[in-house]
């Protein structure tokens, strides 16, 4: 009985027939596509994308040239060069990070003890040169004016975990 | 009347009977493309090309343009002219094929009375346009998924021969405006179920499409024969084989689904060819949701399927038929 059955089986197309049928089905189901440039998928709080450094409110840049950052990165992206500013505060005079080295693996931000190297949530930056990529402290400066209320906000909703 | 009868008049009436048959038949082509892939992508749950234009319906034309502009590459080893007479083979055959195939009633660019062998013919040539492609591109790979191509077309032609003559043992003709209006009424699906369902995936087979599509198996020998087309002769090619699902589709539609007959008789006052089209995209619709549902057949599979199942059935089933028209008294001029 179990040769008829299975040689019936196979004669009918039934195995093919229901793998079809389930196409069919999918056929109709809603689609999952999230049309990228016009709709984004959630990002989480940890997300590590483009750097940013920080102020404080007041407009103080929050660096204060500790190089942990530079000592801790395994790709040896960052480089920082540091003096003494008028008022006597130490302060970075270079902080370039090298985009195309970067491995974004967050450390920097792990080691920085007064929050001012951060990694975004913008992953869009993507250009045409590599000279572009090589950030320095301007770019970072101004990204971190351009994301402040998002890096803000991520921070706030990490707290809790740290 | 006068002017068509001389014969300036013959030629200038045969080439609009053929642009009348070949603008649609690309058209159909193009949007093939496009409606496989979102077909595919819906059945996979994405959306599918749905930018260039309303819902994306331009793609088929920016594909196009893509194609032209890109460069035709010609392998140092490669035979030159061969290399490029494979791709207008293909293509040229693809097209040729449709002089016989009746949109409506004697509708056709030529209805001749060997109209099927002509189809048979002309799709077992099609077979020369891969193996010249695979040989003069001197590419192992290219090679390869010829040898492939060509072995299992041969195959499957003989399985799909045999459901060609036991349709032709009830039609008693081999016109294909004959074999349509043969099915009046009763469309062969019904009696000949079984040799629909060998012809339709001996069809898939002889196309090289998906679950039979070794010959350009990405996984192991990257593109088969079409290895190291780029350009316009790749675009030839994938039209071509386009075309050849179009034409396989229609043939389907001819021998099985009714051609150009309408399936309600209150619904006859729609014109043959609307019919037919909407039967090929109905098959076509079949090769794409078959594509989208399997995986590949390994390529023992595929030989044993061809020779020691379909062979024997359809052989069987012709042997069948042809002993039930005989005794029930049914055949045809008989």
């Amino acid at each position: 009985m179990g040769v008829l059955d299975r040689a019936a089986r196979s004669l009918l197309l039934t195995e093919l027939v229901g793998g079809m049928a389930i196409t069919l089905r999918y056929m109709f189901k809603p689609k999952v596509t999230i049309n990228y440039p016009f709709e984004k998928g959630p990002l989480s709080p940890r997300f590590r994308g483009e750097h940013a450094l920080r102020r404080y409110p007041n407009g103080e840049e929050r660096c204060i040239a500790c190089k942990l950052c530079e000592a801790i990165c395994p790709a040896q992206a960052i480089t920082i060069e540091a003096e003494p500013r008028e008022d006597g505060s130490r302060r970075t005079t270079r902080y370039d990070i090298d985009m195309v080295k970067c491995i974004y693996c967050g450390l920097c931000e792990e080691a920085c003890p007064v929050d001012a190297i951060v990694e975004g949530p913008n992953f869009e930056y993507a250009t045409e040169t590599r000279e572009e990529l090589l950030y320095n402290k301007d770019k970072l400066l101004s990204n971190g004016d351009r994301w402040e209320p998002e890096l803000a906000r991520r921070l706030e909703l990490d707290a809790p975990y740290r | 009347m006068g002017f068509f009868s001389t014969i300036l008049g013959q030629i200038i009436l045969a080439a609009l009977e053929t642009f009348a048959v070949l603008v649609p038949l690309l058209m159909i082509v193009a949007y093939a493309t496009y409606g496989e892939r979102r077909v595919m992508a819906a059945m996979q749950l994405r959306k599918g090309p749905n930018v260039v234009g309303p819902f994306g319906l331009w793609q088929p034309f920016a594909d196009a343009i893509k194609m032209v502009m890109k460069e035709t590459i010609v392998p140092t080893g490669a035979n030159r002219v061969l290399f490029l007479i494979a791709p207008l083979l293909t293509f040229g055959l693809a097209m040729v094929a449709w002089a016989v195939v009746p949109t409506g009633n004697h509708l056709a660019v030529a209805n001749i009375n060997v109209g099927i062998l002509y189809l048979f013919a002309i799709s077992s040539l099609g077979v020369y346009g891969i193996i010249i492609a695979g040989w003069s591109s001197n590419s192992k790979y290219a090679f390869l998924g010829a040898l492939r191509s060509a072995a299992q077309m041969v195959s499957y032609e003989v399985s799909i021969g045999f459901v060609m003559v036991s349709v032709l043992l009830c039609v008693g003709s081999l016109n294909l405006n004959d074999i349509v209006r043969a099915q009046n009424g009763l469309w062969f699906f019904i009696p000949l179920f079984p040799m629909f369902i060998v012809f339709f995936i001996s069809g898939l087979a002889e196309c090289n499409r998906v679950p039979f599509d070794l010959a350009e198996g990405e996984s192991e020998i990257v593109a088969g024969f079409m290895v190291e087309y780029s350009s316009m002769t790749y675009a030839m090619f994938f039209l071509g084989e386009y075309a050849n699902m179009t034409l396989m589709s229609a043939m389907t539609s001819i021998l099985f689904l009714g051609g150009w007959m309408s399936p309600v008789p209150f619904l006859a006052f729609i014109p043959g060819p609307i019919w037919l089209i909407l039967k090929i995209c109905f098959v076509m619709f079949v090769f794409i949701w078959v594509r989208a549902t399997f995986p590949r057949f390994r390529y023992d599979q595929l030989m044993r399927l061809g020779w020691k199942v379909f062979l024997p059935l359809s052989i069987g089933w012709m042997v069948l038929t042809a002993c039930a028209l005989e005794i029930f008294g049914w055949l045809p001029h008989g």
